[in-house]
């Protein structure tokens, strides 16, 4: 880690502000476009499942229990049911690449969360009966090095990341 | 290619009509999606719970040789279909899990209670 380049760490080389609608169709392009962004730093392959891993669980909970827009819930690659309302509601992401540093920050104004430290607790969901794991901030705090959520019942969450790229090495299978 | 007149329509109609569920003796096989998120993973559940449930299933074996990307929805689905057949002695398979897979399941922990099939061997 010592030998990590000092070249201007605090200068601003790339901004990006994306928003969009809180739907689960715009998942996979919220994952990508920052993989996109990101590829001007040339991560590895490994750095961008990491990246792509934590953006879609921020972006999932943005969705899903922000906005309560669980309606992805049906049919695969099918556009949205009638029967189920829709919450509006935008998701933003605002990333920025300092140095090698990638900052990814992702917030929406959905309902918040209330207790944080139980949220982001592994295997606590709100929502057992959609299936979903718990495992949403356990993987972005496990793929990406820094993470901080800050949230307020009624006003919404913000999820701030931090990824150091290129310094890191892939954690190596344990069998 | 094309099925004809659907084709335009639906850009994914092709990869929906390639066998993603099948029943073979008492294994449901399951081809998983390119990538395994929110969005596609309701779909994949109520597929298996409905062969589960109606062609007496007794194991589950998800096949990931298409797929390239999951997050914890897709640890999820695999949970749920060991919840659902687990009480009857059955036993959820992986196949074809690449790196990024491996990894998911790893840090989830759910490599302690499916099997991950090792592929790497000679074909």
């Amino acid at each position: 880690m010592s030998e990590m380049t000092n070249k201007a760490k605090n200068t601003v080389l790339n901004e990006m502000t994306l928003e969009f609608d809180a739907v689960s169709d715009n998942e996979s392009f919220a994952r990508v476009a920052v993989a996109a962004f990101v590829s001007s730093l040339n991560p590895t392959l490994e750095e961008i499942a990491d990246i792509k891993t934590a953006v879609s669980e921020a972006v999932t909970n943005s969705i899903i229990h922000g906005y309560e827009n669980i309606y992805g819930y049906g049919k695969y690659r099918n556009t949205r049911p009638d029967f189920q309302t829709f919450h509006p509601g935008k998701v933003q992401i605002h990333c920025m690449i300092q140095g090698d540093i990638l900052h990814i920050e992702i917030a929406d104004q959905g309902k918040g969360i209330e207790d944080v430290e139980k949220a982001m607790e592994p295997l606590f969901t709100t929502k057992p009966e959609l299936e979903r794991s718990g495992m949403g901030f356990a993987f972005m705090e496990a793929f990406m090095d820094e993470l901080e959520v800050t949230s307020r019942p009624g006003e919404g969450t913000r999820v701030r990341m931090l990824k150091k790229l290129g310094t890191i090495p892939w954690i190596e299978d344990e069998d | 290619m094309g099925k004809g007149k659907e084709a335009s329509r639906e850009p994914f109609a092709e990869k929906q009509n390639m066998e993603e569920f099948k029943v073979i003796d008492n294994c449901l096989m399951v081809r998983l999606p390119e990538e395994i998120d929110h969005h596609s993973a309701g779909f994949i559940c109520e597929q298996a719970d409905w062969y589960i449930v109606k062609q007496n299933v007794e194991h589950v074996v998800f096949d990931f040789e298409n797929t390239r990307f999951m997050d914890s929805s897709g640890v999820g689905v695999i949970m749920g279909r060991y919840k659902k057949i687990s009480c009857f002695g059955g036993k959820v398979f992986i196949l074809h899990a690449d790196k990024q897979v491996r990894r998911v399941l790893r840090l989830s922990g759910m490599d302690k209670i499916v099997e991950i099939v090792e592929d790497n061997q000679n074909e």
